[in-house]
């Protein structure tokens, strides 16, 4: 509760940022809304020189729909995507999963580019953006974009080097007839995902899957792609019987977290179970 | 009395400041110059502790001062143990560490510095060379060999007791049957909103030494810490400012308290603390604690012949203030609500390397109801009867009151069976049994849960108590009519400024506005007792009651004498005192002699002018008006109710959902239904919490693992299902407004009711008993290897 001294500097715009952290390296922290770093400074769990917030930089807060693509700036705060018009319509499972995220006052303050850099493996966005196959634009010395399934490394763990910042999260607008859900099992004291599953499916005109996007959170030290349930759903025929064989596939060849609450072995227990019941909402959804 | 505000749903007055954030907590208490204290804590469970090397903290930045257990061991007295118990083993419990660490979290060295920062950084700097020691974590293992924590003892065993009444073994030998169960209730943490926080100020000149603390016992806690500190009771101002809930972890002297007040002494500069709430959870006490095993004896119509239960109490690794005495209120409890005639329980009390164990909302009680309810259950199960039916076979009827029990107690009144009848009829009960038989066909588990309870409140008569068991109150009339009351009592969060006001609005015919509740600062307070035990109104707002009846008596008279009447003749009615005519002329009072002709009614309020001017008061009065009273209770109080709680299961992963929570409790008369609605609330919250989701736990070093919020799970409010709350109204006659009390009801008949519709629900599957925390994972287990045998379920 009571953090070590430190620097404080709040950067204009995202050149300054860059310039920032690139001077003070491992010394610095990049804060953004700052609820997953200050209380692991409060607890001196981090112990960071100096805090360079990127928070205030307005260029980097914004929903946009371009040439078929969805763009989201890094310091969009849960709250503007969970009231976001242009979401609810273009792609809810975006702001259904931010209704799962801590509470009011962590959603106003809480940034989707913070959680995705924090990288907890319990945290919401990183199935989310794992089911939308999601691309991340990556700013330092030269700009570079990675996939989703390439950027969560493990616990806590990126793929951002020392200097970058993640900028943008951007994936192709869903199109024709999409299905989408997030459900997910809150731990009774952190609320964070015991187990957390978006989902992302695109449905033919024959009724047959299309694509499926599948986000797995809480359940292994890093989040992941349920490539299994993926390929068995494509071209499956939705029907209970696929969901069904397709969600035990949910946490192949995943090495489970432990906790006070929930082993291993329920945890990937649980993950079949959701995935099921992820799929069939969507299912539902995609009229 | 009127009752304009008595029984109504008066909104707290406390609130406004509350909700505005405009209330005084100890942090809250600026002083110039304040110096900040941070404490080193064990990282071991028990350890040798070799050295403690300051060196290089003394030579941190803002570092004033640094204190180990050698610098004040020999200076500050024993953190005190109220309990008194036949030959008790009573560790010496110093306020920091010295040779050896006990527990995670136990205090080693006090860091002051100018800020909290700087304090925290230098603690930091501080090198212990510790030795680490093997660990007793298990309370039963504990009791039989192993390492020793106290090793003047050579046992962890800190006591053993035996207590009941009746031929406990021709009674198991009477009976058709015994069942025996193993039974656990896990250690807890009150987690109150506010941590504990000390903030002490020394005068010098004056040898006043003020103590601002989050504490339910501003006296007891003065006396205490004076006694610690060695010096004179009444130099020593202890101030409970606002105080953000306690649920008995404040009922206590700790260490910080005195160490902070000295600490001040040394320096001449104010010196703070606020807990943190890792601290809270590692260093303020635990409640519950106990491994158990019950034998049962019954009849096969479902009659109860005896009931034992032995129990291994975790103590911790010290006394605090009423540690070991918990167990013994379990022992109190035993009977519950029914008629048992034999009763033993035997207590091993024993120390482990842990945080101490004290009281926690209801203290031993609801470990009591738990035993005794979840054997009515397994009787119920073990003879194929309904749980209510064997609940009615067992229970005293409302004309057996008082009624003795077999654990010494004499229950007050009781009607069991109205409170029963009533929870089930607004539960719809056998429809819900139909519904359960119809959802099973399907495939579904639901489950109900049905808890009848007694509790024993209004602790309470002196006899029974460590320190005193009455309440004070002081009540005045200021010159302008306003209404001051002195409690002794101190709410912190019960809502007494609100309740107590409502008392002395009605007795006076005043309005409520006009009454101002002070509490919890010993200068300005007479001596009370505090509020724990659910005492504050029962006991506390008889005291209040009391001292408006003898101030009435002295305005009455001088309402007489300036309306020149006789006193027998004067009513008092809604503030207004008058001349009966009747009476007047019976009695013969003298006719207007003056010019004047005296006034035909005053208000309480010229009265109250009259008294503080004493120009014109009958002969051989005292001017002022006020008037105090220290209620001693003849006995406790004993509110009761039932609780049904029918939930579901979820059979693929064994989340459980509540379907309907129904409770009816009677707490005797009610002052303010808002504020009991608001007490039965908070405690089921509390019970939800110890049945589904809290556990202190400690791994096999000895290391708290749940030693944060995002470990601990309090229940939040998605965790809350609706309550239907209603409530029966069984006076009590113990003081003379009948109110029984209610601050523990939630916790002692919630947690079994719940418990018992997770057992109903999982009952198709062989299940008895599930002992709490009960984790989905655990159901989904029962489940899951329920579903591989054939036929099961």
């Amino acid at each position: 509760m009571i953090p070590n001294s430190f620097d404080y500097v709040a950067a204009k715009n995202l050149d300054e940022a860059l310039s920032l952290l690139s001077k003070h390296k491992d010394d610095a922290k990049l804060l953004a809304g700052g609820h997953s770093l200050i209380p692991a400074m409060k607890l001196r769990l981090a112990q960071p020189q100096i805090l360079i917030d990127i928070s205030r930089i307005k260029d980097l807060s914004y929903i946009r729909e371009e040439g078929g693509r969805i763009r989201i700036g890094a310091m969009t705060t849960h709250y503007q995507i969970e009231s976001s018009d242009l979401l609810r319509r273009a792609c809810p499972l975006l702001p259904e999963a931010a209704t799962h995220l801590g509470d009011v006052q962590v959603r106003n303050k809480g940034t989707i580019g913070g959680s995705l850099a924090h990288a907890d493996p319990a945290a919401d966005w990183p199935a989310v953006v794992l089911a939308l196959d999601a691309e991340l634009v990556i700013a330092g010395k030269t700009e570079r974009v990675i996939k989703a399934d390439k950027f969560f490394v493990g616990l806590f763990t990126t793929a951002l080097d020392q200097g970058e910042i993640l900028r943008e999260i951007r994936f192709p607008a869903p199109k024709g007839r999409f299905g989408q859900c997030y459900k997910k099992f809150r731990h009774p004291a952190s609320g964070f995902a015991v187990v957390g599953i978006a989902v992302n499916l695109a449905v033919d005109g024959g009724g047959k899957c299309e694509s499926a996007g599948v986000g797995i959170t809480g359940v292994s030290p890093k989040p992941y792609s349920a490539t299994g349930v993926e390929s068995a759903l494509k071209g499956s025929a939705l029907d209970g019987k696929a969901l069904t064989a397709a969600a035990a596939h949910a946490a192949d060849g995943v090495n489970a977290n432990t906790d006070l609450f929930a082993s291993g072995e329920y945890r990937k227990h649980l993950a079949e179970v959701y995935t099921r019941r992820a799929l069939e909402t969507a299912v539902s959804r995609a009229k | 009395m009127s009752e304009k505000y008595f029984g109504k749903r008066q909104k707290r007055t406390e609130d406004p400041r509350l909700i505005q954030g405009l209330a005084h907590y100890v942090d809250d208490i600026k002083l110039p110059d304040t110096l900040h204290a941070v404490f080193l804590r064990s990282i071991y469970a028990h350890a040798r502790i070799k050295t403690v090397d300051t060196s290089e903290a003394r030579k941190a930045p803002g570092v004033v001062a640094i204190y180990t257990g050698k610098d004040v061991s020999a200076k500050i007295g024993a953190v005190p143990c109220a309990a008194a118990l036949p030959e008790l083993k009573v560790p010496d419990h110093r306020v920091l560490a010295t040779n050896k660490a006990y527990f995670v979290g136990h205090p080693i060295a006090v860091v002051v510095a100018e800020n909290r920062y700087a304090a925290k950084d230098a603690a930091d700097l501080i090198q212990v060379d510790y030795e680490e020691l093997p660990v007793v974590l298990n309370e039963e293992k504990g009791a039989q060999g192993g390492p020793i924590l106290h090793e003047q003892f050579g046992t962890n065993i800190a006591y053993k007791l035996t207590s009941g009444e009746g031929d406990i073994e021709a009674a198991l030998k009477s009976a058709d049957k015994v069942l025996k169960q193993k039974i656990l209730n896990q250690r807890l943490a009150p987690i109150a909103m506010e941590p504990r926080g000390v903030l002490a100020r020394y005068y010098p000149g004056e040898q006043e030494l003020t103590l601002w603390t989050s504490t339910q016992i501003p006296h007891l806690a003065r006396t205490q810490i004076a006694l610690m500190l060695g010096m004179p009771e009444n130099k020593l101002r202890l101030i409970a400012p606002e105080v953000g809930g306690g649920f008995g972890s404040k009922l206590n002297i700790y260490a910080e308290e005195a160490l902070l007040g000295w600490i001040a002494m040394q320096l001449g500069r104010p010196v703070k603390w606020i807990e943190t709430r890792r601290e809270n959870i590692q260093a303020t006490v635990h409640g519950r604690g106990q491994t158990g095993y019950i034998e049962v004896g019954y009849k096969k119509d479902g009659t109860v012949t005896g009931l034992r239960y032995n129990v291994f109490a975790d103590m911790g690794a010290y006394f605090q203030l009423l540690t070991p005495a918990i167990p013994t209120l379990t022992g109190l409890m035993l009977s519950g609500c029914y008629r048992i005639p034999a009763i033993q329980i035997n207590i091993t009390g024993v120390f482990t390397n842990k945080m101490a164990t004290d009281a926690y909302r209801g203290a031993g009680r609801p470990e009591a109801t738990y035993v005794v309810e979840r054997a009515l259950d397994l009787v119920a199960a073990e003879l194929g009867k309904d749980p209510v039916e064997v609940r009615r076979k067992n229970m005293p009827a409302p004309n057996e009151f008082p009624f003795k029990t077999a654990t010494g107690l004499f229950y007050d009144s009781g009607n069991y069976e109205g409170a029963l009848q009533k929870a089930l009829d607004i539960s719809g009960y056998s429809k819900v049994r139909d519904e359960q038989s119809r959802a099973r066909k399907e495939g579904r588990l639901i489950g109900i849960g049905v808890s009848t309870y007694v509790e024993i409140c209004a602790l309470g008569p002196s006899q029974a108590m460590p320190a005193g068991g009455w309440e004070s109150a002081t009540v005045r009339i200021e010159p302008t009519g306003k209404v001051t009351i002195l409690t002794g009592a101190s709410p912190h969060g019960q809502g007494q400024e609100t309740s107590f006001a409502q008392i002395a609005a009605d007795q006076l015919g005043v309005n409520i506005n006009d009454v101002t509740v002070i509490h919890g600062d010993t200068a300005v307070v007479q001596y009370g007792i505090g509020t724990f035990g659910s005492r504050a109104t029962a006991v506390g707002g008889t005291a209040v009651y009391y001292a408006i009846e003898k101030l009435k008596e002295k305005a009455n008279r001088i309402a007489a004498h300036l309306m020149e009447a006789g006193s027998g003749t004067v009513t008092f009615k809604e503030g207004r005192f008058a001349v009966e005519a009747a009476k007047a002329t019976a009695a013969g009072a003298p006719a207007a002699a003056s010019a004047v002709s005296p006034p035909k009614q005053v208000t309480i309020q010229d009265v109250a002018l009259a008294a503080h001017l004493a120009k014109n008061l009958p002969p051989d009065t005292e001017p002022g008006l006020s008037a105090t009273y220290f209620f001693e209770p003849k006995n406790f109080t004993f509110p009761f109710g039932t609780h049904i709680a029918v939930v579901e299961i979820d059979r693929e992963t064994g989340e459980i959902d509540f379907q309907r929570y129904v409770a009816v409790d009677d707490c005797g008369k009610v002052i303010n239904p808002l504020l009991v609605d608001g007490q039965v609330q908070g405690g089921i919250v509390q019970s939800i919490g110890q049945a589904l989701y809290e556990e202190v736990v400690y791994d096999d070093q000895g290391q708290l693992v749940s030693g944060t919020l995002m470990d601990y799970a309090v229940p939040k409010a998605a965790h809350v299902p609706w309550l239907e709350l209603d409530r029966t109204e069984t006076p009590t006659d113990v003081n003379p407004m009948g109110v029984k009390g209610v601050g523990e009801a939630g916790t002692i008949g919630a947690t079994p009711a719940i418990v018992a519709a997770i057992v109903d629900a999982l009952s198709p599957y062989g299940v008895r008993h599930l002992d709490m925390p009960i984790k989905p994972e655990t159901i989904w287990k029962i489940i899951s290897k329920g579903q591989q045998k054939p036929g099961a379920a």
